[in-house]
């Protein structure tokens, strides 16, 4: 076997690299046939299989390790052929995400779901953790392999999104599996790991050319499928990438006619239209540009044009320019400086390239400077003063009045993103940011609480003087200027909002008999909240309004955040009386999936003790098996709050979430595997405990002083070339993440020389603790921020280690 | 032979005797209903700014025979006070919104409404309960096709349903005293606007097809003034109650 272990070690990391590549894919895969928060629930819980698998083993744990060969190729086998099959199958079931609150039938299709891609992870799982329980004596070594194939399935994976559609990356999953089968039988050495790989080859084959035959059944509620239906459209051109898929489509018949928040005096339409859907929703469009300036009045009817009328503007920034209607807003002004930032470079590729003459060569004009950036990323780096900053409105109305955004983080809205914002205006400049109307108020009035919080800060004595408010029936603008505004600028908002039909809600020396006139609501909700938000008592304000107002932070970058528990009773008695679009459901979504998978995690605990109480498993026992629940379930817990910290940390510098996810898992994998393997050495010294404590010890300190570390980033790190930012963090990460690597096979080790039946227990937990450490990390960080999330984990790895599950001479408990 | 004849002579009289029976069926349910909506709109009365629904939206939505305007599988559930998938990506809407949104256009018996984007046809039954005519528009070509034949059918033939694209609204039979549109799309079409009589109104649900967020009132006045109201279809106040 010896020779042969470097094969078998190649199989592990392969497995891992297309487990968790897997994982990553039914992320995009979800995001396209249904929903974001729903893929979230979903992969959360279906990643469960990893406690099952402890839990399975440990139940079947003599037949399977007599025949270890045969369940280790088999499980590899199962996951790619399963990792296909359970997907296909899943698309197929009725469930309708939007009927769940309705129909008792959705919660069964979604417990069928869970369950159905729950199954390959257990295949995976299982393989990887009765290896570790075969191979106690080399488990820091199997674990390390583990870790680094699943750091490198993470870059794997994103590459392979750039350059294939989402089923040919699902194929390349079952081949990478077919690979691991073949690796692991040719490193075992038997006859019957051989029948079973020959076995799979016919079905993994026929399952990697389904997938590769496949196509993606979208929920007929999402945008694009409800736009297909319209005669004349079509899917014209399809881009794939880790950000996002982009489907081009056009119509030929029925024009599109996106311009949201449209005077209700405007009288014209847009010109046509191409609609842009990113993972079938979220339109935005490209808008032809004939030459015929006049064709674009209608941007100048929408509440996000009112800047533009204020004075002359000479450089704008425009922060999420997507599809160009803001530039098109810019220009129609004859701004002669426009700055375009637009985060995914697919879009900007389209504008410049298939659609560059339909567009008028919008991104191409000398007059626009576009540049591909994450906005925070690119405002903190310029040097660069404007006269106007446009932080345009990019997210989709549905998905933003249904709070489904709650879980999203938002560095675009935070204090210190604003405060960035006024640095970088010219005396007398404006800051715009325009969002969606949502009843009763929330974002509008979290943009202001933001502002006059900034402002405060910054040593504006009056902040009300500095502030415009202005809504539609649909959107709203609010603006910031960097200084006081005059009464010619007021009788021009004034005047801009009589015309169009807008309603102001807040300007210098507003009287209340102003608010409310054109499009009214039961209450002058907006402008109330605006003169209390203002006035003396804004905290008492804020804690008697039913939606959390609280101005997001970089630490609790939760802009989308607005549940708060005390009116969950009201809404539920109002279910079926128009109630339950107040129900904020992100994070509700999100508490529901925590409670969901705290009892499955419960019952995959709980039910492998009575296995292990019975029969021939007792007898070797000399761990305490509540040390074992509390060590492998804190170390569980703790990595990824850690490692989802510095993933959240680390997109402010690095400026985008994707590059931010990239570096940081793969840097905390590969380096924890690093430790795993170094782990061996001192298991072989019989220094387990010693080298937890030290790990321990190490993650603590460092931890703490990232901490503070991240509370001011130096503004010279931010300009740093990307390349270099990211080879700082992963320098960063990698003495943390190499004594992450540590506990876990310390302890394991530890395990298999005095109590190897507990090995699979303890896999079990581990996987149980991970699941519920993503979906709790993002909740405790909505409370109480990331920094406290990281407390947590320090505290959590003290625990861990006091609670080291060493082996006593006395019998069994 | 003679016994083949029989039996289908039975067939025939029992089928006929059971379609003479089926609205009887959903009566109760009907009645249930409304009563249920009744219920509901009472709490909603200080949000949409009226005591109570127009008795004869009321019997309008007693009259109207939901179940026939939703696909087989979903008739149990027809008077369920739920909105209801109908194929094609659409649903038919929650009765209680339904309910509302009827009774915000303020319909006299000798209005014209139009309506953009029939549906299941539902919503253009309601509205032929109440007025001289009403004209519904559906750019989903067979489910307008089934609406239109669903009507005439039911003997709605005060509705006229076309296939088409309802963003510039129906130009030969404009001005309206009412329209109704059942999506709201990125913004309210200038048309339709265009199309409205000074007086009238018009109503847009907003939100997604299983959820309305609020109900958007568009009223032009008789100077051609146009305002709007945003209605929450729910009684929910967003301060507690020290404020």
């Amino acid at each position: 076997m010896k020779h042969h272990q470097h094969l078998l070690f190649v199989s592990i990391a392969l497995l891992s690299l297309a487990a968790l590549g897997y994982e990553i894919l039914l992320m995009r895969l979800f995001s396209i046939i249904q929903w974001h928060h729903f893929a979230y629930m979903i992969i959360s819980l279906a990643l469960l299989g990893y406690g099952a698998s402890g839990a399975v083993i440990t139940i079947f744990q003599k037949q399977l390790k007599s025949h270890f060969a045969v369940s280790y190729t088999a499980g590899i086998a199962l996951f790619g052929i399963s990792a296909i099959g359970s997907f296909l199958l899943v698309q197929q079931l009725p469930f309708n995400a939007e009927e769940v609150l309705w129909d008792w039938r959705q919660p069964g299709w979604l417990l069928l779901m869970y369950l159905l891609l729950a199954i390959p992870f257990v295949f995976a799982a299982g393989a990887i953790a009765l290896a570790l329980s075969h191979y106690s004596d080399i488990i820091g070594k199997i674990y390390a392999y583990d870790l680094i194939g699943a750091g490198l399935g993470g870059v794997c994976i994103i590459l392979l999104l750039f350059v294939f559609m989402p089923f040919e990356v699902l194929a390349w999953i079952g081949l990478f599996a077919l690979l691991a089968t073949l690796l692991a039988a040719m490193a075992l050495h038997s006859t019957a790991a051989w029948r079973v790989t020959l076995l799979s080859i016919p079905p993994a084959i026929a399952m990697i050319w389904l997938a590769l035959h496949s196509t993606a059944v979208i929920s007929p509620y999402k945008e694009l499928s409800q736009t297909l239906r319209i005669p004349g459209t079509e899917i014209v051109a399809r881009r794939s990438s880790p950000l996002g898929l982009l489907d081009i489509v056009e119509s030929r018949q029925t024009p599109f006619r996106h311009a949201p928040g449209l005077s209700l005096k405007a009288d014209g339409e847009p010109p046509p239209q191409v609609g842009i859907f990113t993972d079938g929703g979220n339109m935005s469009v490209i808008t032809r540009d004939g030459g015929n300036a006049e064709a674009f009045a209608y941007l100048d009817q929408i509440t996000s044009a009112l800047p533009y009328h204020l004075r002359k503007l000479q450089q704008v920034l425009i922060l999420g320019a997507g599809g160009g209607a803001d530039v098109q807003q810019a220009r129609y002004h004859q701004i002669p400086q426009i700055t375009a930032v637009e985060l995914n470079p697919q879009i900007v590729k389209l504008l410049r390239g298939d659609y560059a003459k339909f567009s008028g060569h919008l991104y191409q004009q000398s007059d626009v400077d576009v540049h591909i950036n994450e906005a925070r990323g690119f405002i903190s780096d310029s040097s660069q003063q404007y006269d106007l900053i446009q932080v345009a409105l990019m997210d989709a109305f549905g998905a933003s009045t249904a709070g489904l955004y709650a879980l999203n983080e938002s560095y675009l809205y935070t204090l210190e993103a604003f405060k960035t914002y006024l640095q970088h205006l010219q005396p007398s400049g404006y800051l715009s940011v325009s969002r969606w109307i949502k009843l009763p108020p929330r974002d509008t009035l979290k943009l202001m609480a933001t502002a006059i919080s900034v402002l405060k800060e910054s040593g504006v004595d009056h902040p009300a003087q500095q502030l415009v408010l202005i809504r539609g029936w649909q959107t709203s603008t609010l603006l910031v200027k960097n200084g006081a505004f005059t009464s010619s600028e007021i009788d021009t908002v004034k005047a801009f909002c009589k015309t169009l039909g807008f309603d102001v809600a807040w300007y210098p020396g507003m009287q209340a008999t102003e608010a409310n006139r054109f499009n009214q609501l039961r209450q002058p909700w907006f402008y109330r909240s605006a003169v209390a938000l203002l006035g003396d008592e804004t905290q008492q304000f804020m804690d008697d309004y039913k939606f959390d107002l609280r101005p997001s932070t970089d630490d609790r970058p939760y802009f989308f955040h607005f549940f708060k528990w005390i009116i969950l009773p009201e809404i539920l008695s109002l279910q079926g009386k128009g109630g339950m679009p107040l129900l904020e459901q992100g994070y509700l979504i999100s508490v529901s999936t925590l409670l969901q998978a705290l009892f499955a995690s419960l019952l995959l605990i709980i039910l492998p003790l009575l296995f292990l109480n019975r029969g021939g498993l007792r007898t070797q026992q000399t761990i305490r098996r509540s040390s074992v629940l509390i060590y492998f379930f804190a170390i569980g817990l703790a990595f990824l709050f850690i490692e989802i910290a510095f993933i959240q940390k680390m997109s402010l510098l690095l400026h985008h979430p994707l590059y931010s996810a990239a570096t940081v898992m793969t840097g905390f994998l590969i380096f924890a595997g690093l430790g795993s393997l170094y782990s061996q050495r001192l298991v072989e010294q019989d220094h387990a405990h010693q080298g937890v404590v030290i790990a321990v010890g190490g993650i603590a300190v460092l931890s703490i002083a990232y901490l503070l570390f991240f509370k001011s980033l130096p503004d010279t790190l931010l300009s740093l070339p990307l390349a270099v930012k990211m080879l700082f963090v992963i320098i960063m990460i990698a003495p943390l993440a190499f004594m992450m690597g540590m506990p876990f096979p310390l302890a394991l080790s530890h395990l298999g020389q005095h109590a190897q039946q507990l090995i699979p227990w303890a896999w079990g937990i581990n996987g149980c603790a991970s699941v519920i450490s993503a979906i709790l990390a993002t909740l405790l960080a909505i409370h109480g921020g990331f920094s406290m999330v990281v407390t947590l984990a320090v505290l959590l790895y003290l625990l861990a280690a006091l609670s080291f599950p060493l082996a006593t001479s006395g019998k069994n408990r | 032979m003679m016994h083949y004849f029989i039996s289908l002579l039975i067939l025939i009289a029992a089928s006929s005797f059971a379609l003479a029976e089926a609205p009887d069926a959903y009566f109760d349910a009907r009645q249930r209903m409304v009563s249920e909506i009744v219920d509901d709109v009472v709490e909603t009365a200080s949000q949409l700014g009226r005591e109570r629904l127009n008795p004869r939206v009321l019997d309008a939505m007693k009259s109207v025979k939901r179940h026939e305007f939703v696909p087989p599988e979903n008739r149990k559930r027809a008077y369920k006070n739920r909105p209801l998938p109908i194929g094609h990506g659409q649903t038919i809407s929650q009765p209680y919104m339904v309910a509302i949104m009827t009774d915000l256009l303020d319909l006299d018996p000798g209005d014209k409404v139009l309506e953009v984007g029939a549906g299941s046809g539902y919503q253009a039954a309601i509205l032929a309960e109440l007025v001289d005519r009403v004209y519904s528009i559906e750019i989903i070509a067979p489910l307008g096709k089934e609406a239109a034949q669903r009507l005439k059918r039911l003997n709605y033939d005060n509705v006229d349903v076309r296939i088409g694209d309802g963003y510039y609204g129906w130009k030969e039979q404009a001005p309206f005293d009412a329209i109704i549109v059942t999506a709201a799309g990125s913004h309210i079409p200038p048309p339709l606007i265009k199309q409205l009589k000074p007086g009238g109104r018009m109503v847009v649900p907003v939100g997604s097809r299983f959820m309305t967020q609020e109900l958007l009132l568009v009223e032009k006045n008789d100077a051609g003034d146009i305002t709007t109201r945003q209605l929450l279809p729910v009684i929910f106040v967003p301060l507690t109650g020290s404020h």
